[in-house]
């Protein structure tokens, strides 16, 4: 398996640049930066210290004992919700925040769902004296009012997006049509493997470390057999299957059922969707009959979206990654189940890799294997006790 | 109709070049809000002087248009707009007319319906032409080939940002019309004009030949005075589309689009 991108930012058909013109050559800049940067040992240098010393990596591989006993087969736990601001996100943010600085733009621009990215984007700019301004769906900004306040508190601007359904979807949009606008000065972090060339191969390389450090920390007796990730956009389970694809290891990747696939709400794109152009890539997405795209639904934000990262794509018309789904009532009981067995409240996103290894447990019997646990819960707490009520 | 839309995308270009002006191309979103009174704004609009159209087909997630665009595809969508209802405006648009149509819309749409069938019930309908608002030179030679088999022409973009480079490249490709994007932004109404369009014409016209349609942030009568000088062609849309979605009826919105174009019109005649 190749992990590409190829010259023009596709991975097999899939990738590429449908993106208005007005944006390419900043596009073009950000390739050329991103590629000297990723091969400056000064930049790496700075990057891994900033990573060490502020985002507290390596983050953990926790064996989840009491879990592992109840299923029958060893399990371990990435523990990227304990990675600073409780997500993956951040791996990204750190590194494109540093480009920003590099590239000479003072100003960053931000979409987010379930506020993860939001927060890391603006904790990078905290960190970094950069202007951040997050773009965040009116329908997300309701469910996730910590983030919201978080990043108020951090110094970043939250503009609410009122079209189509509010969500990340339209947040995407959104960040795109202000960089449509503000691109001499403002460098956009999209906060997943989504987007035009060079996005989703960036964001992949400044997220590989989840893959890379899996692999120490597990080499020898752990070896996982299964890998298994939640996909929204795809950023954490790219981030680690980059370092198992040529390796004996099966890949799931778990994309959100919603209320179930053929009700038409969830956010199945590799599954049930199919493909086509959305923010700026040709990859698998819902759509209609007249390519209009369709609104996905997730009880997680970060879920809650009707593409995928073009890498993905490439990944699932090879069979080099198993997709499947979990609905969000079997999220929601993962959610309980992690938190009562292991004192761990998972992330409503991550809950999802955790419900279909417990789906699926009769088939994993003997097996090693390995979940990216991609945030923390807290942002969903008050979401959840909702639901109880 | 013996000609093809390319072969009247050439003469328009050739006959407004050849009068020292720029032809004058409203925009409007297909069917805010139904068929009818579309094709009868369009009607009016080329009562009141204008030279050929560009028609919108609407996109729900338009990364490139402002509130006001944004806003009429959302509602024509809800309407019940859809490819073939737009096709069937251009249709009727171009035959009572007589001016040549543009359609506007994004990739996915096109790409979803086949980019050669796409072209090809284009051509059937009357279209001149297509403008894809996210597709850059890079992955626009698929599109480029369907639209000359079917005999239509295609826009390329270039915008303030372009390097001479991908100029270059644009020009290379062999598009009907370069479309000038005037203003850093969106679509959308501006108070003031950007100033950028004259360094950006300039820039292409000491690559090549090629028409040059300009848009984006064009809205009043004294901004498409001021692109005229530059360009062989004037698109003037969410000011336009603002008085269609303003107006309580398709009639009023009819007269408010005429006294619009005719301003328009007078204005890019004056000069300024």
């Amino acid at each position: 398996m190749t992990t590409g991108p190829d010259e023009s930012g596709r991975f097999g058909a899939y990738g590429g640049r449908y993106a208005p013109e007005t944006l390419m050559p900043a596009l073009e800049q950000l390739e050329a930066a991103f590629t000297a940067a990723w091969n400056d040992r000064d930049f790496r240098s700075e990057l891994s210290e900033l990573l060490s010393t502020y985002v507290g990596r390596p983050t953990p591989v926790f064996h989840a004992r009491r879990l592992s006993e109840s299923l029958g087969f060893d399990l371990w736990l990435k523990r990227e919700d304990l990675a600073h601001t409780g997500a993956h996100k951040i791996n990204n943010t750190m590194g494109q925040a540093l480009l920003a600085k590099r590239m000479g733009k003072p100003r960053v621009i931000a979409e987010t769902g379930a506020g993860q990215h939001g927060v890391a984007t603006a904790t990078a700019c905290a960190l970094l004296g950069l202007d951040c301004v997050v773009y965040m769906g009116e329908k997300d900004i309701e469910r996730q009012a910590l983030n919201v306040y978080r990043m108020h508190l951090l110094g970043a601007e939250v503009i609410p997006v009122s079209s189509g359904a509010g969500t990340l979807k339209d947040a995407v949009s959104e960040a795109m049509r202000d960089w449509v606008g503000s691109v001499e000065d403002t460098h956009y972090i999209i906060g997943s493997v989504v987007g035009p060339h060079p996005f989703p191969w960036m964001v992949r390389e400044f997220q590989r470390v989840i893959g890379d450090e899996m692999h120490s920390q597990l080499h020898g007796a752990a070896e996982p057999d299964v890998v298994v990730a939640c996909v929204g956009g795809g950023s954490n389970s790219i981030g680690a299957f980059a370092t198992y694809l040529d390796d004996d290891v099966e890949l799931v990747g778990v994309e959100a059922g919603g209320y179930g696939l053929g009700t038409g709400k969830h956010g199945a794109s590799l599954i049930e969707g199919s493909p086509g152009v959305i923010h700026g890539s040709f990859t698998y997405l819902l759509q209609d009959d007249e390519g209009q795209v369709l609104e996905a639904h997730s009880i997680s934000a970060g879920l809650d979206y009707p593409g995928v990262g073009p890498e993905h794509a490439a990944y699932r018309d090879a069979g080099a990654v198993r997709y499947d789904s979990v609905t969000d009532d079997e999220a929601i009981e993962a959610l309980h189940l992690l938190s009562r067995t292991e004192g761990i409240i998972p992330a409503l996103e991550s809950a999802h890799a955790v419900a279909w290894v417990v789906r699926e447990a009769p088939s994993l019997i003997g097996k090693n294997v390995a979940i990216v646990l991609s945030g923390r819960g807290d942002k969903d707490v008050m979401q959840i006790a909702a639901l109880d009520d | 109709m013996t000609d093809t839309g390319a072969e009247r995308l050439r003469r328009l270009f050739a006959t407004v070049r050849s009068e020292h002006r720029a032809a004058l191309l409203p925009f409007l979103t297909a069917g805010i809000p139904d068929i009818d009174s579309s094709v009868s704004m369009f009607e009016a609009m080329a009562a009141a002087g204008a030279d050929g159209f560009e028609i919108g087909i609407p996109y729900a997630d338009p990364l490139m248009d402002g509130p006001v665009i944004a806003e009429a595809a959302e509602r024509a969508l809800a309407g019940g707009m859809t490819v073939a209802r737009a096709f069937e405006i251009a249709d009727r648009v171009t035959t009572s007319t007589g001016k040549p149509v543009l359609l506007m819309t994004y990739t996915n749409p096109v790409m979803h319906y086949g980019a050669a069938e796409f072209a090809a019930d284009a051509a059937a309908a009357g279209a001149a032409g297509l403008i894809i608002a996210d597709l850059p030179v890079e992955e626009a030679a698929p599109f480029l080939a369907a639209t000359r088999d079917a005999g239509i022409g295609m826009a390329l973009f270039a915008a303030p940002t372009t390097t001479d480079t991908r100029i270059a490249a644009i020009a290379d490709a062999d598009p009907s019309f370069v479309y000038a994007v005037a203003t850093l932004g969106v679509t959308g109404e501006r108070a003031e004009g950007s100033g950028a369009l004259a360094g950006l014409a300039d820039r292409i016209r000491a690559t090549s030949d090629v028409p040059i349609v300009a848009g984006v942030g064009i809205s009043t009568p004294g901004q498409a005075a001021s692109a005229a000088a530059q360009a062989d062609g004037v698109i003037v849309g969410s000011a336009l589309v603002r008085r269609a979605l303003e107006a309580g009826s398709g009639d009023v919105a009819a007269d408010a689009l005429r006294s619009a174009v005719s301003d328009l019109r007078a204005a890019m005649e004056r000069g300024t």
